[in-house]
């Protein structure tokens, strides 16, 4: 999965990332639906928190959707029936899915590669099952009317608007929070892990340990992000846990970019945008599209749309320094 | 008369569909793992041709009047032939590396496949006939068993025992075994060894088919049969044990009985029970029960 | 360094061309244009109760009008939710804010239509159900801007369940489908078998849309009922009933389907379903006004339509009358108009809009006929029984409905 490492944050580059930035903050002011954008806000936390796994750790967690379900599911039961507010609501749900990562962590964990692929996404479809059976969850009609309710009690979030710039400031902290993990010491024995576990071993590391925390890591953020969309939606339902979600999120990082930062967000943007500006254009084809691009990526542009850029500026810079 | 309070009839009964179901494990586990075994590709799309080849009999019927027993020659032929195509196109890319790549394309196929069909005839499903000769049903005293799915045990039983033969006890088998471990050896030795892998997907996609077709009449063909199933048949195959050929055809069998069995006892359960297992057969052995550690 | 510039202008840019994506979203708000957005199951389960052949039904509607009201033009909108209640919700959602639906017809499946009506009552627009079963809607969810038009649980139960029992079948077993709306009929039509006598042996939840019935049918049959009660509706009750025969369920246990529509029966045969009761709303073949409106829908679809479509025809045509008696699209005004208004169309005569936002009307018990006494292609029932009026729904003193004392 060679993608070109992450790159340190220079001035120039902050800079850089403010206009993209400043474009999501104009957002409500420019004419783009708000709905919209909040969902794919959160997809893009959901990616994000994947690609941790993913793209940096080397870890394919098919079943990645569970999380999201469950956080969504805890959320909206808590905030919905038992009257919790927002933020604590969406706490409860996020530290849910982490304790579930937890648990489908130590069982995955025991093999590697292609198995655990095939482990997370079983017992991802077993957590499924069971908010299928459960009553809380309200089974195929989903768990509706969730209110917004008034964030720390003070700043009512039934505005689209409002609610939209509180997801933005979530989403830039779980960015920077990503960042962070990545070019900390643990994020290297993590990057030292994809590339090469059998001399992370031999090197003295607990590789299990450093998995596992990076599996939960990416599971709690993800409950995050299910957290949050059970707020803006107003529901959770089966889909939010269905494994089509978790094949979805795997492809918005493989086509944004594995193993980069704005990667994740540009494969969500991406996917949602299709997903919702197609759907009622072309009916059961979006799969097909969805399938095709999938195959694509696989096939001729493993690195995704970020990973090229790079690939490219780099074979640029290569040619001019050899002048 | 009844056994822990179920009546027998109840209790026989399920398990028997329970049977039926552990067929379908099988034949769908054991195609899973002679690709993965041969070639090293986690084929996602195997719930895919599943579903495509009960289509191809479903559209021969319909269309072209073919019945049943020509539809069980048809469709592995048709399905297998694609499985073909697929590999020559596609997967051969894929072998020099990681293995999750062959799993993503894969998944790619199984949607593009499934939205076409989707497209082509919704999602409600469509009903196949029993062929005649297999109509009917024989009054067992507890319960009425349908002769159709007492044939398909039978049927999926010999071509389960049949690919295994092949497999590990011929030839044929040996020099696909050799080739898969030193593929350059073994093409040294005169043997052509992209053709052959090439055949074994299509074999393995055959194979798929042909359980679609057995599965046809019995319930909905819809385009979202495959998916469905594949995933368990994942956990069939990591419980196991990916290198058996003879494990994947067991624990398919068991597990559709075991799942029959909590429809009697706990039926809640029943659609996560295959899960549980895997994860306590995970924790205690991790290869899986007939794995042999890569 | 200038890889990063580059990396965030692609951010920039996805996030404009999601924008651009969304445009064609970000319609006018209108003042101009009358919307009626019609959110069904297009291609699934449902399809042929409601479907693509409900949005033509719609469209005879707005035909019927003239196609405008005062110069504005009427449109119709369709979108698909798939039997998820997630689709149709944000479909709906959507919809009012940024395509300026007027009124929202929410199609079949029980689980989506409650959803869309909570969006409705967020949002303070009109929405009508048409296609779906479950009585919620009008009791524990019943709304100010929600009218069930059709039918719902609670006549079915009546109507089919009370005949069943008269016929001898006092015991019964429940093959429910595992969401709101199998839950509820099996609820109500428990309730009216017990007050009439009968007993409940035991029930089975089988998943929406289910591939194979064979083991909830053993379960059914081990119970020894006299009576398998489907609480199931559209591609569910033909597998189960297919299931039955071929398990020669059929020998020991009658079959008794809560919901069937005509298109089922079109779909299962005669042979299979006759002598089969069940209550529905409306039938092509009852009077000479609804032939002549059936067969002018015939010539487009092929298909007689189901009662489904002919609510579909008869919600969306009371509402553009009622738009047209206020001169205006505000939701309040027309719901007035239309609680005003009697309702005499095709699909009822004397029907009015209750306070719980029922829409009272005749409801009717028939039976399958026999293949011989069937005279022409979709000549199906023989009406037994007509529940005038109130009789057929869930009375004042029963209902749950917080907002009707």
């Amino acid at each position: 999965m060679g993608t070109p490492s992450a790159f340190d944050i220079s001035k120039r580059s902050r800079i850089a990332w403010g206009l993209g930035l400043a474009v999501l903050l104009a957002a409500p002011f420019i004419g783009l639906y708000p709905v919209f954008m909040m969902k794919a806000l959160c997809y893009a936390i959901f990616a994000c928190a994947f690609n941790l796994l993913l793209g940096y750790t080397g870890l394919l967690s098919f079943g990645h959707a569970a999380y999201l379900g469950a956080a969504a599911y805890a959320t909206g039961w808590l905030v919905r029936s038992a009257g919790w507010s927002p933020e604590l609501g969406v706490l409860a749900g996020t530290l849910l899915a982490g304790v579930l990562g937890l648990g489908v962590g130590l069982i995955a964990i025991r093999r590697q590669g292609i198995y655990f692929a095939m482990v997370t996404l079983a017992m991802a479809q077993m957590i499924y099952f069971v908010f299928l059976q459960a009553p809380f969850t309200g089974g195929e009609d989903g768990l509706q009317g969730v209110p917004r309710g008034k964030l720390f009690g003070i700043i009512s979030l039934a505005n689209d608007t409002v609610l939209y710039y509180v997801v933005l400031a979530v989403f830039v902290a779980v960015f920077l929070c990503i960042i962070r993990i990545v070019h900390s010491p643990y994020g290297q024995v993590l990057k030292a892990i994809r590339e090469n576990e059998p001399r992370a071993i031999s090197l003295g590391y607990d590789v299990d340990r450093y998995k596992l925390l990076a599996f939960v890591l990416s599971t709690t953020l993800a409950g995050l992000a299910g957290s949050m969309k059970t707020l803006v939606l107003g529901f959770a339902t089966l889909s939010d846990a269905h494994w089509s979600l978790s094949g979805e999120v795997v492809l918005m990082t493989l086509l944004g970019g594995m193993g980069t930062f704005a990667g994740p967000v540009l494969g969500a943007f991406t996917i949602i945008g299709l997903q919702n500006f197609l759907a009622d254009q072309v009916g059961a084809w979006i799969n097909v599209i969805i399938g095709a691009i999938f195959v694509i990526c696989v096939v001729a542009f493993r690195r995704g749309f970020i990973g090229e850029l790079l690939a490219w500026q780099q074979r640029r810079q290569a040619k001019e320094d050899r002048k | 008369m009844e056994i822990f309070g179920i009546p027998i009839q109840a209790f026989l009964g399920q398990l028997l569909l329970g049977l039926v179901n552990g067929s379908f494990y099988a034949m769908l586990s054991l195609g899973l793992a002679v690709i993965f075994g041969l070639l090293g590709i986690v084929n996602f799309a195997h719930g895919a041709l599943y579903m495509m080849g009960a289509y191809v009999a479903f559209i021969a019927l319909d269309i072209f009047g073919i019945n049943y027993w020509g539809a069980l020659l048809l469709a592995p032929l048709v399905v297998g032939a694609i499985g073909v195509v697929i590999e020559r196109t596609l997967l051969k890319h894929l072998y020099k590396i990681d293995p999750i790549y062959g799993l993503l394309l894969t998944f790619g196929l199984a949607l593009i496949a499934e939205g076409v069909f989707r497209d082509q005839f919704g999602v409600s499903g469509q009903s196949y006939p029993v062929p005649e000769l297999l109509q009917g049903a024989t009054n067992l005293g507890f319960m009425v068993l349908p002769n159709y799915r007492a044939w398909v045990v039978l049927a999926s039983l010999v071509v389960c025992l049949g690919t295994w033969f092949i497999i590990e006890r011929t030839r044929l088998g040996a020099y696909l075994r050799a080739g898969t471990e030193n593929p350059a050896l073994v093409q040294a030795f005169g043997i052509n060894v992209p053709v052959m892998v090439m055949l074994t997907y299509g074999a393995g996609a055959g194979l798929a088919a042909l359980a679609g077709v057995l599965a046809a009449p019995i319930i909905q063909i819809t385009p979202l049969m495959g998916s469905n199933l594949i995933i368990i048949v994942f956990a069939v195959v990591v419980i196991g044990g990916m290198g058996s050929i003879l494990g994947s055809i067991l624990t398919g069998l068991a597990l559709g009985l075991i799942e029959g069995l909590t429809k009697v006892f706990y039926p809640e359960a029943s659609s996560i029970v295959v899960f549980v297992i895997m994860a306590i057969v995970l924790m205690i052995r991790p290869a899986g029960l007939f794995g042999k550690e890569k | 360094m200038k890889l990063k510039k580059v990396a965030s202008i692609c951010t920039a840019v996805a996030t404009i061309s999601a924008a651009v994506f969304t445009a064609s979203a970000q319609a006018q708000i209108s003042g101009d244009v009358i919307r009626i957005g019609l959110i069904t199951d297009m291609s699934g389960l449902y399809a042929d109760i409601d479907g693509p052949a409900g949005a033509e039904a719609i469209k005879m509607a707005i035909a019927d009008m003239g196609g405008a009201i005062a110069g504005k033009k009427i449109e119709i909108l369709v979108a698909d939710h798939q039997n998820k209640a997630d689709v149709a919700a944000a479909k709906a959602r959507e919809w009012f804010d940024t395509q300026g639906v007027d009124l929202l017809i929410g199609g079949t499946s029980s689980g989506t239509n409650l959803a869309m009506s909570k969006v409705a009552l967020e949002k303070k627009k009109v929405f009508i159900s048409v296609g779906s079963a479950t009585a919620a809607l009008t009791n524990e969810q019943c709304s100010p801007y929600t009218v069930h038009w059709a039918y719902d649980t609670v006549a079915l139960a009546k109507g089919t369940g009370n005949a069943v029992v008269k016929a001898g079948g006092k015991s019964w077993y429940f093959l429910a489908a595992d969401y709101a709306f199998g839950a509820q009929l099996q609820n109500d039509t428990s309730n009216v078998v017990k007050a009439a006598g009968g007993t409940i042996v035991g029930s089975v939840k089988h998943p929406l849309a289910a591939s194979d019935f064979s083991s909830f049918l053993l379960q059914a049959q081990s119970s020894k009922a006299q009576i398998l009660g489907l609480a199931n509706a559209g591609g569910d009750t033909i597998n189960s009933i297919k299931a039955a025969n071929e398990f020669g369920i059929t020998k020991t246990m009658k079959l008794a389907g809560l919901l069937m529509f005509i298109n089922d029966i079109h779909s299962l045969g005669l042979k299979a379903t006759q002598g089969m009761y069940l209550t529905d709303s409306w039938y092509w073949n009852r009077d000479a006004e609804t032939r002549a409106w059936s067969r002018k829908f015939f010539e487009k679809i092929k298909r007689m339509p189901s009662s489904v479509q002919a609510g579909d025809y008869s919600a969306a045509l009371q509402y553009l009358y009622a738009v047209k008696a206020t001169g205006t699209d505000d939701a309040d005004k027309v719901l007035a108009q239309m609680r005003k208004t009697k309702i005499n169309d095709i699909f009822a005569k004397g029907g009015f809009i209750r306070e719980d936002g029922r829409m009272v009307h005749d409801m009717y018990l028939m039976q399958v006929k026999t293949p011989a006494e069937s005279v022409e292609p979709w000549d199906y029932y023989k009406v037994v029984e007509t529940f005038k009026g109130e009789t057929a729904w869930t009375t004042k003193a029963e209902s749950k409905c917080p907002t009707w004392k």
